[in-house]
């Protein structure tokens, strides 16, 4: 394997000074990049020959300000990072916690995170995907599978009651249990999405002027992957079966069957195709934790942690010991042991890692996140070079880079 | 699960780098290891080049601030990964804030680019040999490290937020 260094020294590149570049400035404001991005290009006329990125425009600070917060407000800022699956956010700080204090969680609410999960990961997936399409001129296809992201929103509006900034679950678990309409709801999704995303597969993924645009455009070796720190979609589109479900299973992801697709080249229309694998193995997912929870029956929905988990309101108002308990929780008043978790899950578009410090204290001594698409769109001017300006449109769309969670 | 135990590791290094690193596992089942700064760039080429042990992913850099600590005011923590190996190894290296500089790991991971600006950003860290060392999440004008302790995340005249009013 090589170094990065043995790698930039075997490209030898002749200086063409009778050459004008154009520079051009892609962003931060430009309606083909999905966010705020601003890539300085020198261009030979329509060839990319070099670029830069300026990143955090909408950096906040949120590792500074998870310093001083109790861990349930932490839970508002990982939703702001990656919106597109902020419940899988959301179950990585809890897990992250959990790991700190301690906490065993009962399979049920394994369960019940594990379907959320992948319900997210579906949501991230066709976003990605369908986006893709538009940015390759199929509009078509986008609004006919976008309002099944909005279907999984009801969904998440039953569990916890918001939609985008889910801010789902309590240390332990969930704050109330699946109703019906959440069943009613998923099994919906289980029986018309499939269709319709079936639909869409066909008008794409066979389709001349898609497989042209795409094939070949974007594409980066397994070598360079490793090296950009590339994980999620990404990485599995070169070749790589590295999963964490399946690597480091957390939430009882082993006793869930499913595949992970790899693609051979790690260009465009792998990073597409493997997306929509895995959306086709997250229903399969879905499908056998609906069936696993439905069998436990009703009941279970949070550990038994009193220090971390809210007592019931009408305990609240009646229960000495539950009114000082629901006061020292919501002020964030008790003290976490001492030491260090690095806790990651498989976010949507990658490992999303909490690297968390506690000294003591009520609040963290450091919070890292470490955000996927903050490492590997690094790779980004490597990737895109010699290409033409469309196509590094293209191949931005597909890297799946969401600004929140670039600039954190 | 991981392929690859402590000893294995601590006897791998001692036999082909000669100098022994000891490596505790932490209760939450991470491999630690704390290491001179000398010792850090020639360590993690070994670990990356290494056949046996194979750590050719970096998943994480960052620093932490420890004020109190005199003389090792900042720990720069380095997250390594073994995918073959299913391992993680966490490597810990002390720097004085008079003189906050480390050795680049560009040279051998091209994900460290980022990283490393982003520890500089914020903590001020001088990655000695870096391509392109300058801010990447703050403004190039800003003249503070924002994430050191010295910087209070509010304003520290406020009195409505302080501990006393809480009876903490």
């Amino acid at each position: 394997m090589k170094t990065n260094l043995d790698y930039l020294s075997e490209i030898h590149e002749p200086e063409r000074p009778e050459i004008p570049y154009t520079t051009l400035n892609l962003g931060p404001t430009h309606p083909a990049t999905h966010g705020i991005f601003q890539n300085v290009l020198k261009m030979d006329g329509e060839r990319i020959v070099s670029g830069e990125q300026t990143i955090g425009y909408i950096h906040r600070a949120f590792e500074k300000i998870a310093e001083r917060r109790p861990f349930y407000q932490i839970t508002p800022l990982t939703d702001r990072m990656n919106y597109c699956s902020a419940p899988i956010n959301n179950t990585g700080w809890m897990l992250t916690a959990e790991k700190l204090l301690k906490i065993k969680v009962p399979k049920r609410v394994d369960y019940m995170r594990v379907l959320v999960m992948e319900l997210a990961r579906i949501t991230d997936h066709i976003i990605c995907n369908s986006i893709l399409g538009v940015d390759t001129g199929a509009l078509t296809g986008f609004t006919y599978v976008y309002q099944w992201r909005e279907f999984v929103y009801e969904i998440y509006e039953e569990i916890c009651g918001a939609r985008l900034t889910t801010n789902m679950g309590r240390i332990g678990g969930f704050e109330r249990d699946f109703n019906p309409i959440v069943f009613e709801k998923t099994k919906k999704f289980l029986k018309e999405f499939p269709v319709i995303w079936k639909q869409f597969e066909n008008l794409l993924s066979r389709n001349r002027i898609f497989m042209d645009r795409t094939i070949d455009t974007g594409a980066i070796s397994v070598e360079r992957a490793l090296n950009y720190g590339f994980t999620g979609p990404n990485l599995r589109a070169c070749g790589i079966d590295y999963d964490l479900r399946t690597a480091e299973p957390y939430c009882s992801y082993e006793d869930f069957e499913f595949d992970v697709p790899v693609g051979t080249t790690g260009d465009t229309y792998d990073r597409f195709v493997v997306r929509n694998e895995e959306i086709w193995q997250s229903l399969r997912i879905i499908e056998q934790a609906l069936d696993k929870i439905e069998k436990m029956g009703p009941g279970e929905f949070h550990a038994d942690n009193d220090h971390y988990y809210l007592p019931p309101k009408q305990e609240v108002y009646k229960n000495m010991e539950a009114l000082i308990y629901h006061f020292k929780i919501i002020m964030g008043e008790i003290d976490a042991p001492v030491g260090e978790v690095y806790n990651a899950v498989e976010g949507a578009n990658g490992e999303l890692g909490f690297y968390l410090i506690s000294d003591g204290g009520r609040t963290p001594y450091r919070l890292h996140f470490r955000r996927p698409c903050f490492i590997y769109y690094q790779a980004y001017p490597e990737i895109v070079k010699g290409q033409l300006l469309s196509d590094a449109i293209v191949v931005m769309s597909s890297l799946n880079v969401i600004a929140g969670e670039l600039d954190a | 699960m991981r392929t690859l135990t402590k000893e294995q590791i601590e006897q791998h290094i001692s036999d082909h780098l000669g100098s022994p690193l000891s490596i505790t596992e932490d209760e939450y089942g991470i491999f630690n290891t704390t290491v001179p700064l000398k010792q850090l760039y020639q360590l993690i080429l070994f670990l990356f080049k290494d056949e046996v042990l194979g750590f050719q992913f970096l998943t994480d850099i960052c620093a932490v601030h420890y004020p109190d600590n005199k003389g090792n005011e900042f720990a720069v923590v380095y997250h390594l990964q073994s995918m073959q190996n299913k391992t993680r190894l966490r490597i810990k290296i002390f720097v004085p804030l008079e003189k906050p500089e480390v050795p680049t790991l560009t040279g051998i991971y091209a994900s460290a680019n980022w990283m490393e600006r982003e520890t500089y950003d914020f903590f001020g860290i001088q990655f000695l040999g870096h391509p392109n060392l300058k801010r990447i999440l703050n403004m190039d004008e800003m003249s503070a490290f924002p994430m050191r302790k010295e910087y209070p995340l509010e304003d520290p005249t406020r009195e409505d937020k302080a501990d006393f009013q809480f009876g903490r």
